[in-house]
């Protein structure tokens, strides 16, 4: 099919107007707003005591949203691809569950666990808990909203790598781990880095989830998103978009990650399909590479 | 069968933290919500659900997100073949910048978008000025739900796209059909099943988006006021039971779309007697 | 004599690498082609230019007489057969054979009579409301040879047409394929890396070799003269040596590299089973292993540190590896330069001469 330059240029033209209007303009308009009242109040924005414990807190939450999804990603990739159980793909779905739920009704099924409607919360209470409209609230509501991310990204990849890599190191008398971290691990490790770029960058933005479970309590449970939007309806637009245009810069380092690790990704995966002969069940261009172990 | 003649290691220890995460994660969270909608009793249910002010709120999510769904599957598409077929200057930076809504914070892009369509916004200046009202309308929440869902439609169509085999439109080729028959024919039919997945996703999305859209929608009862935020008032009112009946209301809704083109798909690719995915 | 197909002085480059390499050849009408040649040696590349899929940086192609450079893949009048059969999977096997003539736009009445046709040719009339994927590998491409065909074109081209069918379809098909083509008096060519395929299939055959033509003609022709090293080595079983001066009866030539096919070999377990029992004309060696290959035994020897390869029948005394045994070596293909020729053991032709 052979287009004329002419159609070539308008759907280019079409493509790249509309990314320009819905993208490029508002990040524009952060970094416009940010600025509207001087270089010193974008500090003195970004230095207010409150927005510096919305953004510790947002790390934490990210952090450990990120670290308890990769142990969980990890094991449940290995589960669901090195064996075979009956339910594997009800569990399979299952892990995909949070994908299909509104940040919004998720966080409100950790209101209706602990929440003073909760059987719990009796109990919560004798023993001074406070789980919802406190930060573990926020943490469970942010882990259950990335749930799905890294072993979403770990379950194809490990499919197509198969099991005869491990099978092979097994028979040859490694232990469990020594299988993970030298055949396993260096096969994976670019998609489990795309899995954590996506988990982070949904765990620093979380809206609807944390907003339910946190209560707005302001130097307590306020992350970064909620901090923007308790400045923006105050009114103090220039506050709240300094302190987006944190969450920007953020995102766009989160971009540049991603095509940093896709690419490196693919170059290996590139060079390994160069060397290797044709054969029927090559993994695709897009599946992570295949490296020698390093030691 | 349990695991007795394992080559590989790890079953017991990857069971046991799997499942150990999906309880204290999915399990018992969902349960606890199943326990308590159980609990409110029929009648309770009806009247929260059918509530008008509710059935207003579904009706403006739904209408929204499918809008914004299908706006985003024209534009998706266009995207996703202008990446994939031509070459230009800017072109990895498009695709890059296609990602924006997924690592950009919601809250974010709602506080932007709502500067930028309001009434003395750099592009709501122009569509007041022609009679539209750009924010703080329906059409204000489909922008919103437009910017969140453009990762979708065109992130599903890439992969499809590229893979596509260059002997299917040769073979066309070679019988002298012309553009508009290899791509009605030939490629679009490879393409509706990612175009569909991608459409249902940024749908699905849609009808759940809070962040973006609760700053432009203005949350007016019975106009734009969205699904979540109704959940919202209700919690901020203690009323629970409202709460959790609007949140099955959504639940079904999203689950009925994303299953429904899971079916469809499953249908079609029986048709043709191609594999279906479990 | 009427050529359906003439190539002349074709070069194709892909940046660096010469795909074509003033590439001329001429098909006569009615003709089955095979393109025989190892992977990246340009025959592809020739049949898509043939085809219009590619555009030469020089040169002319005529199809039919007419010079085609500048028509497009659609006016050319071919049909065109892809390794992976391009069948549209969302299309139905009778949407797919009509695709071309649904194109043409003629009536339905006649796409309809026309597509019964092809399909009871292929021997698919109960399956025409299946599609692609639920058809066998041989099915589809069945299919896929009727869709070409379904439009009358003057000449087939097919590319690799049986790479993905499973050996023992393959067999069968090569079969009906060569039969059915010859039946529709149509012009096809066929590109192959397999020999035996194309031995077996083509009525003439064109052998390339990085982005040349090698030699073109007949399958008997080009196993028996080979013109160049590389048909010699690329087609048939054979062993190479450096220097064939080292046996007996090729002593008095130049020194040159050879190349020794095994039935240029007379192998034998005692002199007195050589047809011509001389000891001056017959090599010593040991044998280095046997093989059994059905109706032959094959031979591997070591005749003056060189390894040689021969049959021998599964009725004669068997060797052994260890073994002694007596070669007789009939003639050698002769390398000067970039030509092959044919060299006789000269006791063969002085004993001609006596007798």
């Amino acid at each position: 099919m052979r287009e004329s330059i002419w159609l070539k240029r308008f759907l280019i033209f079409v493509a790249a107007s509309f990314l320009f209007v819905m993208l490029i303009m508002p990040l524009l308009l952060v970094a416009k707003e940010a600025l509207a009242r001087g270089v010193d109040f974008y500090f003195k924005a970004l230095t207010d005591e409150f927005a510096l414990k919305a953004l510790y807190l947002t790390i934490e939450a990210t952090i450990l949203a990120v670290v308890l999804n990769t142990i969980f990603g990890l094991a449940s990739a290995w589960l669901l691809t090195k064996f075979d159980f009956c339910g594997k793909t009800f569990l399979g779905s299952l892990i995909d569950l949070p994908f299909a739920i509104s940040p919004v009704v998720a966080g409100l099924f950790f209101i209706m666990l602990f929440g003073r409607m909760s059987p719990l919360y009796p109990i919560l209470q004798e023993n001074n808990l406070a789980i919802v409209f406190a930060v573990p609230g926020i943490i469970l509501a942010t882990v259950f909203v990335t749930f799905p991310f890294i072993t979403r990204e770990l379950v194809p990849v490990m499919e197509s790598q198969g099991r005869s890599e491990e099978e092979a190191a097994a028979t040859m008398g490694a232990s469990g781990w020594t299988i993970f971290r030298r055949v396993t691990l260096p096969n994976i490790k670019w998609a489990l880095g795309y899995g954590i770029i996506l988990c982070s960058a949904r765990a620093l933005g979380e809206f609807g989830a944390v907003s339910v479970v946190s209560g707005h309590i302001r130097g307590k449970t306020n992350t970064l998103p909620l901090h923007i939007e308790i400045l923006y309806n105050e009114y103090n637009f220039t506050a709240a978009f300094a302190v987006a245009s944190i969450l920007v810069f953020l995102a766009i380092i989160i971009l540049i990650l991603r095509n940093l690790v896709e690419r490196a990704g693919k170059d290996v995966a590139e060079e390994k399909f160069s060397t290797d002969d044709k054969s029927s069940d090559t993994p695709k261009l897009n599946s992570p590479p295949k490296v020698a172990p390093q030691v | 069968m349990f695991g007795k003649n394992d080559v590989i290691p790890g079953r017991h220890l990857t069971l046991g933290i799997t499942m150990t995460f999906v309880s204290l994660f999915l399990f018992i969270p969902l349960a606890a919500f199943v326990l308590f909608a159980s609990g409110m009793g029929f009648e309770k249910f009806f009247t929260a659900v059918t509530d008008w002010r509710n059935v207003h709120a579904y009706g403006v999510s739904f209408f929204c997100a499918l809008a914004a769904g299908l706006i985003n599957a024209f534009f998706g598409l266009i995207i996703a073949w202008v990446l994939v077929r031509y070459d230009f200057r800017g072109k990895k930076i498009m695709d890059a910048l296609i990602d924006l809504p997924f690592a950009l914070p919601t809250a974010v892009a709602g506080i932007a978008l709502t500067t930028l369509y309001a009434q003395n916004g750099l592009l709501g200046k122009f569509f007041y000025s022609i009679g539209i009202e750009s924010a703080f309308s329906p059409l204000g929440i489909t922008i919103a739900l437009i910017f969140v869902g453009i990762p979708f439609v065109a992130r599903s169509v890439q992969p499809v796209l590229k893979e596509l085999d260059p002997q299917l439109e040769e073979a066309a080729n070679l019988f002298g059909a012309n553009n508009r028959t290899i791509f009605s024919k030939i490629i679009f039919p490879e393409l509706l099943s990612p175009l569909l997945t991608g459409f249902a996703l940024a749908f699905a999305r849609g009808i759940g988006e809070y962040g973006s859209v609760v700053f432009i929608a203005g949350n007016m009862p019975y106009e734009t006021e969205i699904a979540p935020l109704m959940i919202m008032t209700k919690l901020e009112q203690f009323d629970y039971q409202s709460a959790a009946a609007i949140a099955i209301v959504m639940m079904v809704l999203s689950l009925t779309i994303l299953l429904g083109i899971h079916g469809w798909q499953s249908r079609q690719l029986k048709k043709i007697g191609g594999v279906v995915n479990a | 004599m009427t050529f359906e197909v003439q190539v002349k002085n074709i070069n194709k480059h892909f940046g660096n690498f010469k795909a074509s390499d003033n590439v001329s050849f001429d098909i006569e009408r009615g003709k089955l082609i095979g393109l025989l040649g190892p992977s990246g040696s340009g025959k592809t590349t020739i049949l898509r230019m043939i085809a219009g899929l590619e555009t030469p940086d020089s040169g002319d192609i005529f199809i039919g007489g007419r010079r085609v450079n500048d028509l497009p893949p659609g006016e050319r009048g071919i049909g065109f057969l892809f390794q992976s059969y391009a069948l549209f999977k969302h299309m139905t096997v009778f949407d797919n054979i009509a695709f071309g003539l649904t194109v043409q736009k003629k009536s339905k009445a006649e796409i309809k009579k026309r597509v019964e046709e092809l399909a009871e040719l292929i021997g698919l009339k109960d399956f025409t409301q299946r599609y692609p994927l639920q058809l066998s590998g041989g099915q589809r491409q069945r299919v896929a040879f009727a869709r070409a065909l379904a439009p009358n074109p003057e000449l087939l081209l097919l590319d690799e047409p049986f790479a993905a069918i499973d050996a023992k379809v393959r067999q069968e098909l090569r079969g009906w394929l060569k039969h059915t083509i010859h039946k529709l008096g149509i012009t096809a060519i066929f590109v192959t890396h397999d020999q035996d395929e194309a031995v077996e299939v083509a009525d003439e055959i064109i052998i390339t070799n990085r982005g040349r033509i090698e030699q073109a003609g007949v399958p008997v022709e080009i196993y028996q003269s080979p013109k160049t090293p590389f048909v010699a080595k690329f087609i048939g079983e054979s062993v190479q040596v450096p220097d064939y001066t080292i046996f007996k009866g090729f002593d008095e030539y130049e020194s040159h590299a050879g190349i020794l096919r095994p039935e240029f070999l007379e192998i034998a377990a005692a002199i007195e089973e050589m047809p011509q029992p001389m000891p001056v004309t017959t090599e010593k060696g040991i044998v280095l292993g046997t093989y059994f290959r059905g109706s032959v035994i094959q031979i591997d020897i070591e005749v003056k540190g060189q390894l040689l390869r021969g049959f021998r029948g599964l009725e004669q005394t068997p060797l052994h590896e260890g073994d002694e045994a007596f070669v007789f070596i009939h003639k050698i293909y002769g390398f000067d330069g970039d030509k092959t020729q044919v060299i006789e053991n000269a006791a063969k032709r002085r004993e001609s001469v006596i007798i």
